[in-house]
């Protein structure tokens, strides 16, 4: 073996590197909770942990200014596996160590898995409706659906990126492309009164953006808030521009209908939607609060699960600590709105979720073991020279 | 002869522990043990008096004695009867604690003036009161997080003035000279009233005069039932629900309906008039129908409020406080002379201690029918309690005082924090329902608490290895080793349970909110701890660090494990911060630079520790 990679293995292998790591990734985290109070938790997350470097922006140039999630845990994961493969022979002093690292080393793979796999979407219900899709926390999309046969409709879904970028999509359902004019990531909506002739000049020719302007608000990072953004979107067909309307993916804001080529078409900007081939409808929303104050006790959703091929039709029961898992995807009870009459569940697709569970049971016994064998040993010493007591 | 010296320090111990469980003797002849355990509903628990009256005092002033204008000291539950029946006099009595000097400014009142210094009677704040809640209308909506001093201050006497005036309102209304005799004959109207009422509504002729009383009093116990949130009155016979307490104004008001007044209310009326009256032999008469007519419905919940009652009146943590302070003198003190017979002697106060907080932490679970810990205040308790707990093994194995030191400081202070934390209302709250999972907080919280001990522990081995090493000559080798070897030991510990409990809380969180781990300040804080409990060892087997080196790193694992403790909570972000705290920052904050400075004296050279220069 060269001098080289001699001197690469030792560098990998080193127990000086463990610590070095170690150390970086307790920056690293405590760097991040003190960031959340700015960022928020998702945005903390991609910035510090899903990513190799942390950026800072000096103007509009992102600097490296320390290692990120992936880097560190890379190393980690490196370090790991060369330390098992040369430093430690598997013998039974060692088993502890052992199921440690091996646990430690599913953890990371388990954690840069749930980084890539898992997805979250929020499901609202009131009392009695019906759904067959949950919606993004974070993503919205503008969605144009021809509504003219009433048995379905046919949905474009343009992702939110497409409207941000501005340019002009052309999509082979639509007979008309489509045409973002304005884009705010988060606007505030405020009521319009065309016919004062002071009243604020609006880039809107149809629907109800001649009632309503949007004006931009700050991204919010709260983890109770959302951003809605808005958008002014021209429609524009062969023969000319059809219209500008005023979408938002504010909750409050309703589709808007129109006419073109004969043919009824719905546009709105909204939460971006994961449909799934069966539906749940809220029977039943209950919330206890302890007597004489507002503090909740306990809040629980009585759901109906359908599945249109007929082999689920039942009723559910989701509260605390107690989701529904079905079809690949957690259901959690997540909170309310509304006066009680509005369940909002937490829809979670998580396929690694069982690594942790595996990881750390490894783990822990690994600890448990070497913790025995240390004290087995510090008891054996006391018993051989009780004289050492001072 | 000497050798008896610790089984009298043991004796005299158990002597001071067993005076606490003998009540308090009282000058007067009214019954107050018994007024205090008869239960209400308050905060969604069912309490005694007792812990009304206390942990209003500690939420508007910080302590729990109560001065009269004449300089009579009189006890909390004599005060509670007094805003009840008698809140003019209660009004005058100096209660209130004001210290921010803007806040003093608006309200007109000057330090000298107010007892201690500091506290000012309702009367002398009421002149003000308007200002003040236009003041706290302002500070209101600011964010609880980012609130100035001064907002602190205001929102903080806001909400004890308002938490008075819902006593006050509680079982009678603040005003009347006699309760009593109204409510009879309210009880004596109610049949001719409610019809003057009913014909007066359907148009037809009435008596105008009885009618216009009943609807005066309708719009008195209206007003009454919204001022306060104190449900006192236990539900009636019919009433199938256990929880569906009321309050005295709501009570009254049902008895439009069914036409009496309730006994309870009768009751604490004549318990009102027995007071002001000062005929103590009717009110203990009163109070013991009373609690024997509830018992038929609430035995076991009165069997629980009568043994908070004694609790209280126990204070088995106040006694436990100054036990640790003893201890950890004497056990100093065993490191100069007769190390042998003060050894044992603090050893055995630390043992006495930390079964009077175990009887305390007991009876709390007892109560609360939850695991040890459900907030910040028993986290505090439960802390102090673990840490001690392993010191009591390691004196056991080591038997050097060591350990009797560590548990007395980390006693005492742990119980210093939980005082503080007490001050912010009722320690026995109800659990929220994203908490409400007894095995998970029997489980995640009780275990990753114990890492926390551990990781205290560890540090507070390190400072006494720094102290006593670098400034006396009495840290020989032997203890020297014994010492590393306990940090070592300790911290060994504390990462197996930090780890486990870490790993329990993400298992909580993939089962109730869908995600293992999600990055919250909290988990953030717990999983810190692992880490660096885990680079210690690391770096201790990989040779990078010997005594000194280990012992610098374990001081810095205080701070590591204060600001998961607390730190985090001051965040104000994640799913975890229900940890409610404003004002330990500044705390937090000194105790952080003492222990970098600790670490500083830590790193010296060899040289300069006075217990190795003759090494």
């Amino acid at each position: 073996m060269s001098d080289l990679i001699r001197q690469f293995r030792d560098f990998f292998v080193s127990l000086k590197l463990t610590v070095v790591l170690i150390a970086l990734s307790i920056v690293l985290i405590f760097a991040a909770t003190l960031d959340q109070v700015n960022l928020g938790i998702w945005a903390v997350q991609q910035k510090y942990f899903h990513s190799l470097f942390v950026l800072w922006r000096v103007g509009d140039i992102p600097v490296p200014i320390f290692p990120g999630g992936y880097l560190i845990g890379g190393f980690l994961l490196i370090n790991l596996i060369a330390a098992q493969v040369y430093r430690f022979k598997l013998t039974a002093k060692k088993s502890g160590i052992w199921l440690t690292h091996i646990g430690l080393i599913l953890l990371l793979v388990g954690e840069l898995l749930t980084g890539l796999w898992q997805e979250e979407f929020a499901l609202r219900l009131d009392e009695g409706e019906t759904k067959n899709y949950s919606e993004s926390y974070r993503s919205n999309e503008l969605a144009i659906s021809e509504t003219t046969n009433p048995k379905f409709d046919e949905v474009v879904a343009i992702p939110e990126r497409f409207v941000a970028r501005g340019e002009p999509i052309q999509q082979g359902k639509l007979p008309f492309r489509v045409v973002p004019k304005i884009y705010y990531p988060n606007a505030a909506l405020a009521a319009r009164d065309a016919n004062t002739p002071g009243a604020v000049p609006t880039p809107a020719t149809t629907g109800i953006g001649l009632q309503a302007t949007a004006t931009p608000l700050p991204l919010t990072y709260k983890q109770n808030e959302r951003n809605a953004p808005a958008a002014y979107i021209e429609l524009a067909g062969p023969e000319g521009p059809i219209g500008t309307w005023l979408v938002s993916a504010d909750p409050r804001f309703p589709p808007q209908s129109f006419e073109y080529a004969g043919r009824t078409w719905k546009i709105a900007f909204r939460f971006e939607r994961s449909y799934k081939p069966y539906s749940l409808t809220l029977l039943k929303f209950s919330h206890d609060r302890y007597a004489g104050t507002e503090i909740p006790k306990n809040f629980s959703s009585r759901i109906r699960l359908n599945s249109p091929d007929g082999r689920d039709d039942r009723e559910v029961l989701i509260y605390m600590n107690n989701p529904l898992r079905y079809a690949g995807l957690t259901f959690y009870q997540a909170g309310f709105e509304n006066d009680d009459k509005t369940t909002i569940l937490q829809v979670v697709r998580n396929p690694s979720w069982q690594l942790p569970y595996i990881a750390c049971s490894l783990m822990t016994l690994g600890l448990i073991v070497q913790f025995c064998i240390h004290l087995a040993a510090f008891i054996a010493r006391r018993r051989t020279a009780p004289s050492a007591v001072a | 002869m000497k050798k008896f010296i610790p089984l009298l320090v043991l004796l005299l111990g158990a002597l001071y522990l067993g005076s606490t469980l003998i009540g308090p003797r009282t000058s007067t002849s009214f019954d107050l043990a018994g007024f205090g355990r008869l239960p209400i509903l308050a905060n969604g628990r069912l309490k005694p008096l007792d812990t009304v009256a206390r942990n209003s005092l500690l939420l508007f002033q910080g302590r729990q004695t109560v001065v009269t204008p004449a300089g009579v000291q009189i006890t909390p539950t004599e005060w509670l009867l007094d805003v009840y029946f008698h809140s003019d006099a209660a009004d005058r009595y100096r209660t209130f604690e004001v210290v921010h000097p803007d806040l003093l400014a608006l309200l007109d009142l000057k330090t000298e003036d107010g007892d201690g210094k500091k506290r000012f009677s309702y009367l002398e704040i009421s002149k003000k009161i308007p200002e003040l809640e236009r003041q706290a209308r302002l500070a209101g909506p600011v964010d609880s997080a980012v609130r100035t001093t001064f907002q602190k201050a205001v929102m903080q006497l806001y909400g004890a003035l308002v938490h008075y005036q819902r006593l006050k309102h509680t079982l009678a209304p603040p005003t009347t000279e006699d309760f009593l005799a109204e409510l009879l004959r309210f009880q004596k109207l109610l049949p001719t009233g409610v019809a003057a009422v009913r014909a007066k509504q359907a148009g037809k002729p009435h008596d105008e005069e009885t009618a216009k009383a009943m609807i005066e009093l309708g719009q008195r116990y209206l007003f009454m039932s919204e001022t306060t949130n104190f449900l006192a009155i236990p539900p009636t016979p019919d009433v199938a629900e256990d929880t569906a307490w009321q309050t005295t104004g709501q009570s009254l008001l049902g008895a439009f309906q069914r036409g009496s007044v309730d006994s309870s209310v009768l009751a604490y009326a004549g318990l009102g008039y027995a007071w002001r009256q000062r005929q103590p032999e009717q009110f203990n008469k009163l109070v013991e129908l009373y609690h024997s007519q509830i018992a038929k419905r609430f035995a076991s919940q009165l069997a629980k409020s009568d043994t908070e009652t004694r609790f209280n009146a126990a204070a088995p943590f106040y006694s436990s406080m100054s036990l640790y302070v003893a201890a950890l003198l004497i056990a100093i003190f065993s490191w100069l002379k007769w190390p042998d017979i003060l050894g044992r002697s603090s050893f055995y106060l630390i043992l006495l201690a930390w079964l009077a907080t175990t009887a305390g932490i007991a009876t709390r679970m007892w109560i609360e029918g939850r695991p040890p810990v459900t907030n910040l205040y028993s986290s505090a308790l439960f802390v102090g309690w673990g840490s001690v707990g392993l010191c009591l093994i390691l004196e056991a194995i080591f038997k050097n005082a060591i350990g009797s030191v560590a548990a007395g400081i980390t006693g005492f202070a742990t119980l210093l924090i939980a005082h503080h934390l007490s001050l912010t209302g009722d320690t026995l709250e109800m659990m929220r329902a994203v908490l409400d999972s007894n095995f998970w907080l029997a489980t995640h919280v009780v275990i990753v608490t114990i890492g926390y001990s551990a990781t205290f522990l560890a540090g507070f081995l390190a400072i006494i290895y720094v102290l006593r090493g670098g400034f006396t000559r009495s840290l020989d080798k032997a203890s020297a080793e014994a010492l590393v070897r306990m940090v070592y030991g300790i911290i060994c510990f504390a990462t197996l349970f930090s780890f486990v409990g870490t790993v329990l809380g993400g298992i909580w969180a993939d089962q109730s909110w869908g995600r293992f781990w999600g990055w919250d300040p909290k988990e953030n804080g717990a999983l810190i701890i692992v880490l660096w409990n885990a680079l210690i060892l690391h770096a201790r087997w990989g040779g990078l660090i010997k005594a000194r080196g280990l012992m610098a790193l374990a001081i810095f694992g205080n701070i590591v494990t204060s600001w998961s403790w607390f730190g985090t909570n001051m965040l104000g972000v994640g799913l975890h911060s229900y940890g409610f705290t404003d004002s330990a920052f500044m705390a937090l904050t000194l105790f952080v630079a003492s222990q970098l400075a600790l670490i500083a004296l830590a790193v010296r050279p060899l040289t300069k520790w006075r217990s190795f220069q003759s090494m």
